[in-house]
This record gives structure tokens, sequence and C-alpha cells, in this order.
């Protein structure tokens, strides 16, 4: 057992306003979806669309910071991914149950795991970026519609939205769970949390 | 202390005062006679005489304002009539409707609120220049009153008609004090459409004589409230009144009339412009789908109820002595009277909402209507998809009439009329009533008639509410909210797709089962390994 500086101080920031706007976003999204009534329609339209700025400007902020500090190589793989994910999937679905090591050790240099590098990556350059795009889509609905965008495609815009929110609920969970699938089952929130994590000789 | 209070608190008081005064600015400013006019009709010489009868007093005005009759001469006002880009003659002379039914042959009742004299039948000469009768409309003493079955004359001595008197009106003294429109002037025949007070159109009623802000936030009379009057919107050229219920405007897009006016004066756009909310910029993404209207007139007959259901099947019914029923509800209403039937009332109600392109289509006495269901008597045409439509808010009038179940038309009952005439009033007999009003509208009829259910649908534009009672958002972006039943576009917070709605659900629903599946599974195995462990 060891004790590791996993996670800059600036990221753990970064982790959890991504985690709140996200959460917020999420609650108001599904209130202006018709969903439930917590703050009103229309409070709820006015939070989310604050938070979408928030959300957009952190994103652009942390990919200022990856790319100057270089941290993005964290995302970076080398030798088959393919190869490596299923290994990682593998000790999920089988390995974990029979009280086996995780397949990848975890260290200063190397903190994510092959699934995790694809996941966020995923996350981070492909379906966040496209709810913000379809979501401000949604928004400056008005103006595309002058700029010569089709009237007709507000439904097609407003149901991609809606659907990927719903995706975004399903990582959510997934991504909660997994952080107890740590040395202990909160060794990564507390890492994320203090930067320290405890993992395995 | 006192020092402070004098020179710190009482300035910022006296100045808060002075501010308010000049923000709460009414629509007018006040003015002296001399500015108002150059004539003073109280010292004309042609004024100063007994006049015996109204068509003398337009004799007298036309002294002066040479042209006035034939201004007035080609106006809805006085025709009765508009002739509409698809051919149809509609206007109050053709059209059918749902409260009394049609004109013909009911003139000297229904011709109280014709701005003449003497359209007591079909021979009414449009092109008499003494029959305008230009007081009802420029009468500034507030005394002119038309009496309700005289063709357009007012009682030329004390007349008592259905136990009400109506004195002798002082025609001299109304000619010596004209004045432009008021809203008296304009209510008089407005306010009381379909024969009283709040009937027929639901935002217009005497209510708007004396309103405060929270009925009409532009007509409100009281201290500092903007005061406008009918003719500010409805700005009058050569006594032709804009603002149509024929051809509305259902979206202005030339904006602002200042300082290049267009032909609509009465649209909301002319006065507040193209992007009218400056705080809530969103708001603005709204009004090119949906009438200003429609958030701002949150309920209509506000006041006073407006008859919603007139149904005339019920009608001719008597009590055991054979005499006339009326009851009326506590407040005073009438639910049921044998001469016309039963009634149901509504106040501070929401209004219905439709897909509007300006273009109203009317069902005449000749159109063949499907009477397997209710008849739309007039329908607002309108499509989300096309540019001119918006959403706008309407009173839907419905009830029951006469028609030929025969030749699948509407019929022309006559109603008013002496004993013996055959008018229903008198006599309570549909078919000869009906009879008698097709033969002198020279249309045909079957011999049979039956009721039929139908509808009419009158556009809202007045009682605007002060901008904090307008609608919120979610009138309208929820799931049974007010657009409810309007279809054709993606409302955001009413519309979902089923198929995305599963999908996130099996998202959602398929990870937190499999995380708990999991977990159980993890829990299993590690108590496994434990006890397998410590053996």
């Amino acid at each position: 057992m060891k004790k590791i500086y996993l996670y800059a101080r600036f990221q753990r920031f970064w982790h959890w306003m991504q985690a709140f706007i996200i959460f917020s976003l999420l609650i108001t999204g599904l209130e202006v979806h018709g969903l439930f009534n917590l703050m009103g329609y229309e409070t709820a339209f006015h939070v989310h669309n604050l938070f979408a700025w928030g959300l957009a400007s952190f994103i652009l902020l942390a990919f200022f910071w990856y790319i100057t500090t270089g941290d993005f190589r964290q995302y970076l793989t080398e030798g088959n991914l393919l190869e490596k994910i299923m290994m990682q999937a593998r000790y999920y679905l089988i390995g974990i149950f029979k009280n086996e090591p995780h397949p990848f050790k975890k260290n200063e240099i190397s903190r994510l795991n092959p699934l995790q590098r694809i996941t966020y990556l995923m996350l981070t350059l492909v379906g966040l970026p496209l709810q913000i795009i379809f979501g401000f889509a949604y928004y400056y609905f008005n103006e595309l519609v002058a700029a010569g965008m089709n009237p007709g495609w507000i439904e097609p815009i407003a149901l991609i939205h809606t659907f990927l929110a719903y995706m975004l609920v399903g990582f959510v969970i997934m991504h909660i769970y997994m952080t107890t699938t740590g040395h202990t089952p909160t060794s990564n929130i507390k890492a994320m949390i203090t930067g320290w994590e405890e993992v395995e000789e | 202390m006192k020092k402070l209070i004098l020179l710190r608190l009482v300035p910022v008081l006296v100045s808060v005062f002075l501010f308010s005064l000049l923000f709460a600015k009414p629509f007018h400013q006040p003015v002296d006679p001399l500015i108002r006019s150059t004539a003073d009709h109280s010292k004309f010489q042609e004024l100063k005489k007994e006049f015996k009868s109204g068509p003398e007093v337009t004799e007298a005005c036309l002294k002066c304002h040479t042209e006035a009759a034939k201004q007035i001469h080609r106006t809805k006002h006085w025709t009765w009539e508009v002739p509409m880009t698809d051919g149809k003659m509609l206007g109050k002379q053709h059209v059918v409707n749902n409260f009394c039914i049609s004109v013909g042959g009911n003139e000297p009742r229904c011709t109280s609120c014709h701005i003449g004299y003497n359209w007591k039948d079909k021979q009414f000469d449009f092109t008499s220049e003494k029959n305008v009768d230009c007081i009802v409309c420029h009468d500034g003493t507030g005394t002119y009153k038309k009496l309700p079955a005289g063709a357009g004359h007012p009682a030329y001595t004390s007349t008592t008609f259905e136990n009400k008197l109506y004195p002798k009106v002082d025609l001299s003294h109304i000619a010596q004090h004209v004045q432009n429109p008021d809203r008296h002037n304009c209510g008089v025949c407005h306010f009381e459409g379909g024969g009283a007070d709040a009937v027929k159109h639901g935002d217009l009623d005497n209510s708007l004589i004396k309103p405060d802000k929270s009925v009409d936030v532009h007509m409100a009379t009281g201290k500092g409230e903007l005061d406008m009057t009918c003719i500010d919107c409805h700005k009058t050229k050569g006594h032709q009144v804009p603002g149509s219920r024929y051809e509305p405007t259902a979206r202005d897009m030339h904006g602002f009339d200042y300082p290049l006016p267009d032909d609509y004066p009465t649209t909301c756009i002319s006065c507040h412009g193209l992007k009218p909310h400056k705080k809530l910029k969103k708001l603005n993404d709204h009004i090119d789908k949906v009438a200003c209207q429609t958030c701002h007139i949150p309920t209509i007959a506000k006041k006073r109820a407006t008859k919603m259901w007139w149904d005339w099947s019920q009608a001719g019914k008597f009590d055991k002595e054979g005499k006339e029923i009326t009851r009326v509800d506590a407040s005073g209403i009438p639910l049921y009277i044998s001469k016309k039937g039963e009634f149901k009332w509504s106040k501070n109600i929401e209004p219905e909402y439709r897909w509007f392109n300006g273009k109203m289509n009317y069902v005449t006495f000749l159109t063949k209507i499907n009477d397997s269901t209710v008849v739309a008597i007039n329908h607002p045409d309108g499509h989300p998809g096309d540019t001119l439509s918006r959403i706008w808010p309407f009173k839907v009038h419905r009830g029951k009439q006469p028609y030929d179940p025969v030749l699948k038309q509407f019929v022309k009952p006559l109603l008013y009329g002496e004993k013996g005439s055959g008018a229903y009033w008198s006599d309570f007999n549909w078919g000869t009533a009906i009879q008698k009003g097709m033969e002198y509208a020279n249309l045909k009829y079957s011999g049979t008639y039956g009721f039929v259910e139908t509808e009419m649908s009158w556009p809202i534009s007045h009682m605007v509410s002060p901008k904090e009672d307008a609608m919120s958002c979610a009138e309208c972006h929820s799931r049974n909210g007010r657009l409810e039943k309007l279809g054709g576009f993606y409302l955001p917070g009413r519309d979902a797709s089923p198929f995305v709605e599963i999908a996130g659900f099996v998202t959602i629903a398929g990870s937190l089962i499999g995380v708990l599946i999991h977990a159980f599974m993890r829990y299993v195995s590690h108590k496994k390994t434990k006890s397998e462990g410590a053996s």
C-alpha cells in the first residue's frame, strides 16, 4: 500500500466544476423538457442557458490546460489499444469477482486505464461538443433560420439534444459506480478530492 | 439629525416625486380647446335651431363638411358589406353568425347600430346623404342614443321600449357639442354587439369605458395611466377605420409606423416595433410565430361575462300560464329567454388558440354545409409552416341554430316583427319565421328545418394586460398547457419523440440495473473470498 499524487489542483477543480455544471444542465434540461416541475420552466430555461456557456468555457479552458501542460499525453496509448481495452473490460466482467488485481497499475505517469482513456476522450472530444453544438443550434435557432437553415430542423435538433442528454445520464450513473472499484470503495473519490490516491504496491 | 433629514432625505423624496410625475405620462397631453380645434360648433348659427330629426342635423353638418357623407358612403360602417379578394361578399349584411343569425329581414332592430337613419328594410337608399348619422359617432355630450328598434333613429319624443324609457334627445345641444369619437361613441355599438353589453366579442365591453390597468393597459383611465381611446390605434383617414375583423393583419412585418407608416396602424408592432422585448431577448424570437395578443391577453371578458353558447333550438318554451319565460342567474345574466333559447356565459376566460394568417374563411347563406359535425361558420386560415401565420387567440362562440337539412344551407329566420307577421319573436313558429325570412331574402328553402351545432371564431386584440400579467412560459411550454391541441409543429416542453424517450429510459434504467447487479455480484464474491481466506 502506498499513496501517490494523481490529480493536480486544476484537474480536481475542473472535474468538480464540470460535474456541478453537467448535473445542473441535466436537471434544468429535463425540466425544460417537461419531465418534472422543480424551479419552474422559466428559471430552468435561464439557468440552463447560463450553464451552457459555463460548460463550453470550461471545456475550452481545459483544452488550453491539457495542451500547455502536456498532460494530454495521459490520453494517448501505445500498442494495441483494442486489446488493452478488452483486457480492462474482461477485468470488470470477470476478474473483479475473482479478486484479481487491476490489469493496469496506476502511477503518476499513467493514471488512466485504457477503458477510461477512450471513454473520457470520446466524451470530451465527441459527446459533449456534439451536445453543446446541438444545444447552441437550438438556442440560436431563429438566427440560423435567418441565415438560411430549414425551419423544420427544430424538431430533429431538439430530439438529438434530448437523446444525447439521456445518454449522458447513463454515463453519469456508470461513472459514479465505477469510482467504487478502486483499492477501497471510496479511494477513487478521495483521490479526486485530495489529489492523493491509495494504490496497491 | 434634523439637518441630515432636511439636507439628504427631503431632496431625495422631492426628486423621486418629480420623477414619478415624469414617468407616469398619459398618451394625450392635456390641451386647451383653442389648440384642439379652429372651430367652436356652439358658435355656429346653423346649429342654433330646433332640429326635428337626425337627418336635419346631418343636412346642417353637410353645409360645411361637404364631402363627409360621400366619405361615409365608402365605409363598411355604412355599407355593412366587404368585398373579398376571392369574390365573396362579406360584411354584416351578408355573413351568417350564430348570435342573431342574420340582418336581412330584421333591419329595424339590427340597424339601431347602423351609422344611418331609416334602414328599415331592403329598400334602404345607400346613396342618401342626409341619412348618414353624423352624431352617433361625434356626439360629445354622451346623451345621444338610438332607439333599439328605430331603424337608426333616436327618440324624438320620450319613448318607452321593452320597459325602458328613452328620453327625448336634445339634437340642437348635441349638434353644438360634437367631437372626435371617444370610447363612448364606438362602444355604443361595439361594446354591445350581439344585443347587450359584453355579449359578442369577449374583449370589448363597457368595462373599457373606465378600466383600470389590469383590464387594459392602454385604455386605463386612472391617474397617470395612458388613457388611450379607440381611435388612437384605429387611426381613421377620411372616415375609413382601419383594423377590420374581415381583413386583419395577422403579422405586421413593417415594424414601427414612425417615421414611415404602413397601412396597418392598428397592429401592436406599429408602436412597439419588431423587437419589443428589451430585457428578455429570447421573447423576440417568438414574434414571427406568436401574435403579441396571445401572451399579452391571457384572459378575456375580465370584468363582465361574455356569451359562450346560444342554443336557438331550446327557444319557444312557455310557463304553465302560457307566458314567456326569462331565467337569470344570481348576477342577473339571462340563461333562458323564450324568444332566444338557452345561453351560457363565461367571465375571465382563457381564449382558444389557432394558427392565423389573416384570412378568415366564411360560410355564407349559399355555402353547402356538412351537418354531420359541428359547422365552423368562420374559421381562421393558417398553417405553422407559412410565413404569415402566427398563433392567435380567439373567442369561440358556440351554439345551435336553424338550417335547411335538405338543401344543407343555413337559413335566415324572420325574428323581429309584429304579431301575425310570422316573425319568430312574436309568433314563435320556426316554420313560418324561416319561410318568411327566406322569401324576403330571395333564397331557396326546402320547407324543412333542423338545428345544427355551430362555432364562430372572434380574433382577440383588446384587453391587453400590463406586462407583469403577461403569460409565463409554462402556460404553453408544458404538457397539457394552453397549446396542447395545436398540432403540426415542435413545441419545447410539450413535445417529445416516443423513440427518444424509450431509448433514454432503456439507457438510464439499463445502467442502473447493470450497476446494481454488478455491485451485488462483487459483494457476494468478496464475501466468498473472505470466508475462503478465513478457512
